[in-house]
Formats: C-alpha cells, sequence, structure tokens
C-alpha cells in the first residue's frame, strides 16, 4: 500500500478544515435563503455561534444510551469522509456512510418518542431513496475511469484524451444532484429533518437531543455536505489542476442550486420522495449506466 | 484414512439420529444430543485438520466405484431410494396431495431403470470429493447445524410444555434434525451424481417431516408445498443423471466440470453439457427457495424454530447454492443479453429474487417472515454471483455462504428464545426488549448489524458481489442489487431501531431462558466475531486456493474480488465498532429529563395528558408500506418473472440440445 502524499494532504486538510467549510457553507446557506425569502438573514458565521451556544447548555438528556450512538454517528462520518478524502474505495465510502447515519438513526429510535421515531423512520425511508442512486454514480465512475478508487478516479485514470467522466455520465450527473436534495435535507425532501419551521415535524430525528449532543450532530452534518459535495468534484477530474477547480466551482454551483430548490418547493409526501427518486435513478441513471455498456463494447 | 474419517462423518449423525429414535426416554435425550453434537462437530473439524484445508493441496478425490464397498453402498442407497420413494407415495395418497405422488412416480423408476441399464455400465473413478468449498460446508453443518441442535433441546422441552395437549414426539424430532445433518455432509462431500441425489433426496424428505412436525392443517398444506417443490427440483436432477450419463457416460461432477470447462475454453458451448448444468441449476434453485419456489420457505416457519434455523443457515437451502456455487465454472454470461446460457438463467433469477424478495421484506412485522424473506434475498444474490461463473463472483458468493449462515442461525435462535419469553415473534412487540432481555437484545442488534452493516461480513460479501457484476457485465443484476440493498437497510434499520429503543419501566426476564440456549446463542456471536476479525486470512488461505483450482490457471490476486487492503480496513473497522460500546455505552453523568411527546409527559415517559385532559398512553408502530412494497405483488411479479426466464431458457437450451442430438442420429460427428 503505497500511500501518495496528495492522499495525506486531502485526509489531514478534511479532518482539520472540514467542519469549518461546512459550518461556512451552512452560514452561507442561511444568508442566501434568508435574502430569497426577503430578509436580511443572520451573520455568515451563525452557525459556528449557535454550536458554541448549544456546547454551553446544561447537559441533559433523556436516557444513558443516546450520547453513544450521538458519538458513533460523528465517528463514523469522520471516517467516511476521511476514507473519501484519503482517495479509498467509493463503494467502502458509500458503505460506511449508511452505517454513519443508521448511527443517527438508532440514536432517535432509542428515545422512545413519538417525533424522534417519525423522524427516525422518515430518515431510513430517505436512506432508501437514495442509496440506489449513489451506489449507481459510484458504479458509473468506475465505469468510465476503470478503478472504484477516489484516488485513481481523481487521477483521471482511465480515461483517453483528458477526458473527465461527466463526458459520460451526464444523466448520472442529474440523478446525482436529484439525490442530493435528499441528503442536503431541502425542501421538497426535508421529510426526517428540517430547518423550516413551517413543515408539519420539524426537527424529527433530532426532537431528544440537546446541548453539547445537538452540537456534534451539527458538526456531523458540515462534515458529511462536505465530502457529499465531493462527489460532485469527482466528475470533472482527470488529473489537471484546473478541471480541480472547474470540480470545485461546479460543486458550489450545485450547493447553490439545492438552496433555491429548497426555497422553490413546498414539501412533498413521502411516497414522492421515494418514488421520484427511484424514478429519477432508473430514467437517468441506470439508463445512462446500460448505454454506457453498449457504448463500451463499442469502444 | 480420510475416507474413514468422512465415513465417520456420515455415520455418526446417523448413528445418533437412530439412538434417538429407539431411546425415547426424556433424560436420555439432553445427553444423546450433547454427546452427539460434539462428537460430529469433532469430526469436521478433524477432517478440515486431515485434509489441510489451509493449504493448496487441491482436491482430494476417493474411493473408486470399482471397490465392493462403493457396489454395496450403491445398492443400499437404490433400495433406501426405493423405499422411501414408496413412503411418499403413500403419503401424497393418503392426504391427497397427489402431485407430490405422481412425480415421486416418474422420477424413481427413471433413476433406478438408469441405474440398472446404462448406469450399471458406468466406471465411477471417485464416489468422494472434498475440496476447500466442501470442507467449509463440512465446518458449517458441523457446527452450526450442531449447535442448532443443542439448541433444540432446551427449546423443545418449552414447545412440549406450551403444547401439552399433543403426544410428545420429541425423539422423531430430534431424529429428523440429526439425519438431515447426516445427509448434508452426503451432499457436500459427493462426487458421483447418484450419491449427491440421494443424500439430496433424504434432505427433502426430513424437511417435509420437520415441517410437518405438528401435523396441523396448516403444517400438512405447507410440507406438502415444500415437498412437491423439491421433488420438482429432484425431477429436474434425475433427467440431468441421465442425460449426462446417457452421452457422456459418466456420473462425476468433476467430470462434468472438466468437460464443459474444456468446450468452453474452445469457445464452442456445448449444448449437452449446458442442459445438464441448467437442470442441476434447476433443482439448486428449487432447493435454494428462489422464485417461484421461495413459497415452500415461508410455509416452512410453521416448524418449531430450530427447524427454521436449520433449514435457513446450514443445510436444505445451502444445499441448493452449494451445488450451483459448484457448477460456476460453467456458468457466466457473454454479454447483456445471453439468453441460451444456464449462467444467464441462474444469474437473473437469482438477481430477481434478490430484489424481490427483499421489496417483500419491507411489509413484513412477523420476525420469522423477515428472516425467511432475508433469507430467499441472500441466497438470491449467492445464486446470481455463481451465475456469473467468474472468480470475484465465486468469491462473493462463497462468503456470502459464510456469514450467512452463521449470522442466520444466530437470529432465527434469538428470536425464538423470544417468542418463548415474550410469548410473541411479531417485531412490534419487542419494543423495549432492550430492557425486558437485554442479553438477548444485544445478540438481536449485533446479529442484524452483522446481516447489512459495513464493516460486517455480509456487507463485505455484498460488496465483492456487486463489484463482480459490474466487471462481468451483470449490468441487470447491478440494478436489482442496488436498490435491493437500498431496501435491505430499511427494513433491517427499522428492526434494530425497535431493539435499541429504551422504553421506561420494562421488568427484566431474562432469566427464564434455558442454559443451553444461552451457551449455543454466545457460540454464535463468538463465531460472529471471529469470522467477521478473521475473515481477510480466511479468504486467502481456503477461499482463494479453492477458486484458484477451479478456474486453473488462475492468479491469487484475480480470484478476490477485494484489494486485501480494503479487507483490512473493513477488519480495522469491525474492531473499532466492537471496542466503542464497550468503552462508552452507556456512560452518562448528564441530568436525565423526561421526553417531549404529543402532549404534556406524565413523567413517566409511557403518557402524556391528551385532549379533555385525558391521559394518553404512547404507542408506537414501525412503518410497513403495505401499498408500496405489496407482499403478494411482489410474490407474483416475482413467479411471473422468473417463469419467464425458465422458459425462455430452457426453450433455448432444449432446441440447440436436440438439434445437436439429431445430428449425431443422422451419424454427423461433432
Amino acid at each position: 500500500m503505497t500511500v501518495s502524499i496528495y492522499a495525506v494532504i486531502g485526509l489531514v486538510c478534511y479532518l482539520i478544515a472540514g467542519p469549518f467549510v461546512g459550518g461556512f457553507l451552512a452560514g452561507v446557506d442561511r444568508r442566501i435563503t434568508a435574502r430569497m425569502q426577503g430578509r436580511f438573514g443572520p451573520p455568515i458565521m451563525q452557525p459556528f455561534y449557535d454550536v458554541r451556544k448549544l456546547i454551553e447548555k446544561e447537559p441533559v438528556t433523556v436516557n444513558s444510551g443516546q450520547d453513544f450512538y450521538v458519538m458513533c454517528f460523528l465517528v463514523f462520518v469522520i471516517i467516511t469522509g476521511g476514507l473519501f478524502f484519503f482517495g479509498e474505495n467509493l463503494l467502502l465510502v458509500i458503505f460506511a456512510l449508511t452505517t454513519a447515519n443508521l448511527f443517527l438513526v438508532v440514536a432517535a429510535y432509542s428515545s422512545n418518542s413519538p417525533y424522534s421515531q417519525i423522524g427516525a423512520e422518515r430518515e431510513l425511508l430517505q436512506m432508501m431513496a437514495y442509496e440506489p442512486m449513489v451506489l449507481l454514480t459510484a458504479v458509473g465512475l468506475y465505469m468510465t475511469t476503470g478503478s472504484f478508487r477516489i484516488g485513481d478516479i481523481v487521477a483521471g485514470g482511465g480515461l483517453e484524451n483528458g477526458g473527465i467522466p461527466l463526458q459520460y455520465l451526464v444523466g448520472i450527473f442529474i440523478g446525482y444532484i436529484f439525490i442530493l436534495t435528499i441528503k442536503f435535507r431541502k425542501s421538497p425532501f426535508d421529510l426526517s429533518l428540517s430547518h423550516h419551521a413551517h413543515q408539519e415535524l420539524v426537527k424529527g430525528v433530532t426532537t431528544e437531543f440537546s446541548g453539547r449532543t445537538l452540537a456534534l450532530i451539527e458538526v456531523a452534518h458540515w462534515y458529511e455536505n462536505v465530502f457529499l459535495l465531493g462527489f460532485i468534484f469527482l466528475f470533472f477530474q482527470n488529473g489537471t489542476w484546473y478541471m480541480a477547480v472547474v470540480g470545485i466551482v461546479v460543486a458550489l454551483l450545485a450547493y447553490f442550486l439545492e438552496i433555491f430548490i429548497d426555497n422553490a418547493f413546498a414539501r412533498m409526501k413521502w411516497q414522492f420522495a421515494l418514488k421520484s427518486s427511484w424514478i429519477v435513478t432508473i430514467t437517468f441513471g441506470a439508463v445512462n449506466l446500460i448505454l454506457l455498456y453498449y457504448l463500451k463494447g463499442l469502444m | 484414512m480420510t475416507l474413514e474419517t468422512i465415513i465417520f462423518l456420515v455415520l455418526i449423525p446417523l448413528v445418533i439420529a437412530l439412538a434417538l429414535l429407539f431411546i425415547r426416554h426424556d433424560a436420555a435425550r439432553g445427553p444423546i444430543v450433547f454427546i452427539g453434537a460434539a462428537a460430529t462437530a469433532a469430526f469436521s473439524v478433524v477432517l478440515a485438520i486431515q485434509q489441510e484445508i489451509w493449504s493448496d493441496a487441491g482436491p482430494n478425490l476417493l474411493w473408486s466405484g470399482a471397490t465392493e464397498s462403493a457396489e454395496i453402498t450403491g445398492n443400499v442407497m437404490m433400495v433406501v431410494e426405493a423405499a422411501l420413494a414408496v413412503v411418499i407415495f403413500i403419503l401424497g395418497i393418503k392426504y391427497k396431495k397427489v402431485l407430490a405422488s405422481v412425480l415421486v412416480a416418474i422420477q424413481c423408476p427413471i433413476l433406478i431403470w438408469f441405474e440398472l441399464t446404462k448406469g450399471h455400465s458406468i466406471e465411477v473413478a471417485n464416489n468422494i470429493n472434498i475440496d476447500q468449498f466442501s470442507l467449509i460446508m463440512v465446518l458449517i453443518i458441523g457446527i452450526i447445524g450442531t449447535l442448532i441442535c443443542v439448541y433444540a433441546v432446551g427449546y423443545m422441552k418449552d414447545f412440549q410444555s406450551h403444547h401439552a395437549d399433543q403426544p410428545d414426539r420429541r425423539w422423531w424430532f430430534f431424529f429428523l434434525m440429526f439425519l438431515f445433518l447426516s445427509a448434508m455432509f452426503g451432499i457436500v462431500l459427493s462426487n458421483n451424481l447418484i450419491y449427491m441425489y440421494f443424500f439430496w433426496e433424504i434432505t427433502t424428505l426430513c424437511s417435509f417431516f420437520l415441517i410437518g412436525y405438528t401435523k396441523t392443517d396448516e403444517a400438512v398444506k405447507n410440507s406438502f408445498r415444500a415437498l412437491i417443490m423439491n421433488l420438482l427440483g429432484g425431477l429436474a436432477f434425475v433427467l440431468a443423471i441421465v442425460m449426462l450419463g446417457g452421452t457422456y457416460g459418466t456420473l462425476e461432477i468433476d467430470q462434468l466440470i472438466q468437460t464443459g470447462v474444456a468446450a468452453k475454453a474452445l469457445g464452442q458451448p456445448d449444448y449437452i453439457i449446458n442442459a445438464v448444468v441448467m437442470l442441476l441449476c434447476f433443482a439448486g434453485i428449487t432447493k435454494a427457495a428462489q422464485m417461484p419456489f421461495n413459497s415452500w420457505l415461508l410455509g416452512a416457519m410453521v416448524a418449531p424454530t430450530p427447524t427454521s434455523a436449520l433449514l435457513h443457515s446450514s443445510t436444505m437451502v445451502k444445499a441448493g447454492v452449494f451445488l450451483i456455487v459448484k457448477l460456476a465454472p460453467l456458468l457466466g454470461v457473454q454479454g447483456i443479453m445471453d439468453l441460451g446460457s444456464p449462467g444467464f438463467m441462474v444469474m437473473m433469477v437469482g438477481g430477481v429474487t434478490f430484489v424481490l424478495a427483499s421489496f417483500a421484506a419491507v411489509t413484513q412485522s412477523n420476525a420469522k417472515r423477515v428472516l425467511a424473506y432475508s433469507t430467499i434475498a441472500n441466497l438470491g444474490l449467492i445464486v446470481a454471483c455463481a451465475g456469473l461463473g467468474t472468480p470475484e463472483g465465486v468469491w462473493a458468493a462463497i462468503m456470502l455462504i459464510i456469514f450467512h449462515a452463521v449470522t442466520k442461525s444466530l437470529l432465527f435462535l434469538s428470536v425464538g428464545t423470544a417468542e418463548h419469553n415474550i410469548g410473541s415473534r411479531d417485531i412490534e412487540d419487542m419494543d423495549g426488549l432492550f430492557g425486558r432481555m437485554p442479553r438477548l437484545a444485544v445478540f438481536m442488534i449485533i446479529g442484524i448489524a452483522a446481516m447489512f452493516l459495513a464493516p460486517f461480513g455480509m456487507l463485505v460479501s455484498k460488496w465483492a458481489a456487486l463489484q463482480s457484476f459490474v466487471d462481468a457485465g451483470g449490468i441487470w443484476v447491478v440494478l436489482m442489487v442496488v436498490f435491493g440493498s437500498a431496501v435491505t437497510v430499511f427494513y433491517w434499520g427499522k428492526w434494530l431501531g425497535k431493539l435499541t429503543a429504551i422504553v421506561a419501566n420494562r421488568q427484566n426476564i431474562q432469566d427464564k431462558v434455558h442454559g443451553e440456549e444461552w451457551f449455543v446463542l454466545m457460540g454464535h456471536i463468538v463465531l460472529v466475531i471471529i469470522i467477521s476479525l478473521s475473515f481477510p486470512l480466511f479468504s486467502g488461505n481456503v477461499v482463494v486456493p479453492f477458486i484458484t483450482d477451479a478456474f486453473s490457471g488462475l492468479s491469487d490476486a484475480s480470484a478476490v474480488a477485494l484489494s486485501s487492503d480494503n479487507m483490512i480496513i473493513m477488519v480495522v473497522l469491525v474492531a473499532v465498532i466492537l471496542v466503542l460500546p464497550l468503552l462508552f455505552y452507556g456512560r452518562t453523568r448528564k441530568r436525565i429529563v423526561p421526553l417531549y411527546m404529543a402532549g404534556a409527559n406524565e413523567g413517566d415517559n409511557l403518557t402524556f395528558a391528551g385532549a379533555m385532559g385525558k391521559d394518553v398512553p404512547v404507542r408506537l408502530r414501525n412503518w410497513y408500506m403495505e401499498g408500496v412494497f405489496s407482499e403478494k405483488l411482489m410474490n407474483r411479479i416475482g413467479v411471473i418473472a422468473t417463469c419467464f426466464i425458465f422458459a425462455v431458457s430452457f426453450s433455448f437450451v432444449a432446441s440447440l440440445a436436440l438439434s445437436v442430438f439429431r445430428y449425431l442420429q443422422g451419424g454427423g460427428a461433432l
């Protein structure tokens, strides 16, 4: 196992800068959202102030078990992101992410409180809705670059003439953007956990968490968001620095797009969330893969 | 030396079975079972050591058909087979299940006719084949299977006291359990197809009697369903034997594989071999409860829980996948629509079963039914992997077999213990199991996590499976796997949630559980952990040598779907996930406060103040989505889809085989 210097840099940057970038993006999100709604909005650093305030609160909990699960959630989100930025196997990253999310679900279930449990079930529903598309994204990247290893994908292996994966994966890309709305917990798919006060269930999964525990969940989400955007980055890589810049820019644009969608749609029912994401997964993701399979046969 | 060990291995469970049949005294049964289980487990380990399971030695073929002992064995088998056929025939008529009688009246005479005419002149060089894969199966049967028998001692005591109005027929139950183990050893060690068929039919019969054990109307109905479906597979098996023996003059699996691989290497598919393989795989598919035959395994749940544990984990269904995986070098697909090949049929049936059984599991609240659908789904994945016919696929399939055997047995037995103590097998009633039976709940949580979560074994194998489908052009199955595994997360996740929920005021009732049950459950937990931590070693030293032999001329590295780096990462994560709870679970110095509820919490976390000042107890139910994933609909789609696949594949192969046959009859040469 040869460890490349870029992998180490990627890992260290993610571990240290990840939450700051994630928190900063969250601040930008709140500001832009406010502007879209005709408000002025909080300062960009507000998410950090919020977390600091949460940490200072009196430590209370509803049972002695849930803090453990939340800690595991954070640990596994960091492991997941760490594996991603270290350049490990994409499928491994996806599976580790599932494990991380499941800790959050179990934390919510463990309280045995009505709102928490509804939130937890919806969280599971959302995982079920987005997971096929995320897996197909990995498969698509593998079929174009010949590797599941993120390090190889970023290095542009397997593609000729400086091509980027996106040129074969437009459908997959659209599908991934679609399910990113779910992953970012944006309306119309913010079923389990929302930041809009007008929804029928606002903080489903996190109802029973407070203080420091809630702060941990916030930080975990920041970590998570950064590497979810990292997936978009991968679509543009061919090993050159300028495509790396393009990748970052498009990832930020995608983030903006999600904020826009968030403010443009009302929450949909769960049936719509599940069916629409699966239909998109099939019509864009699966069809793209099948075409790619034939294409590869022809190449 | 080895031959003696093998004969002992098959005979010990048989002798114990007979002892249990004749010594019906309650006090004697426990010790006999314990001694028998220990001896069987010990002999399976001895065989593994003797054969140096970890070495690259290659398959060990034994016991020529020309020896006197083999001839006598063959004759005994034929007589027993005929006697059993008569029994089934009479039972079929007695219970008005004529189809069973008809099926047995077709296949048994064909086989006996074949054995007495053509079969008699066929020289069998080796009746027995031991390779790493069969040794893995021996260990699974010898360890998991016997643990289940030990568990059954305590369980059946409770079962009998719950059904005190029924006559005590436990002697029959334990007889069948041990006979089953004996027959399973026979299946995984046979090289002669006629031997394998003999043991195959014994397992069919054992499962028939075990499912019908309680003799209720439902049990009888379901046992006949299982019997008929498995006899259908048996019929295919007989046809395969006749076809192979009739055209190629051999009955040996290794010969079959060699001939087929040689034809494949030349790039000219041998249609007769293809037809034989297809028939054998069909038999495997019926036994492995793939769609459209999955209903027999669901029906099998009327039997006492140890039966389900045995059928689902180490025996019966594993016999089906064992045969298919064994034939994997002859399977494989060329391109995305390779309709005529047996590999395509096997892969598609497995894939369809995986996705639809996973969907159906979502709607189930009966824990045993969830487990049953999950078994069907996982077997589907194994079958699909084998259908790919690539080394990677076989690696994933064998890993799935190992992990699934241990984990599923653990889960069934845990549910059995829960059922006897909380009086229900419904997941909804497992609310707060964490408070009532903490140790059992932890065992179940480990079992469930091991079924679907990274970094545990099942997920590792699923990952490998996905990778091999992508590599070998199983694009249709890739799609099925991604949807199926997403749903898998949902149905396990909500069960896991129910178990971890901490419900106030629950009394601990777990001290009523039998000592044997704890022992066996504990044993399973130890196995799950050991396997999860040591699987890279197991892969490198046992599975890979088997694969490099099965696909000759293969380098070690290309026999594994996952790189060793990734496997090590998984093992490290397993260690992390095991250590974290030991260090941190339940340690809090925070003030415990009441829950937030729909109205003011009354302070006990169980009721809240509802409208009009009434106290409303909180009731939480899980989510079953019957409207989206209707069980009935999934089964209907599954039956139509898989029957269609069978029809297409068989008509292709039958027409091709027929044209070859005509050509040969007309005096042409191949």
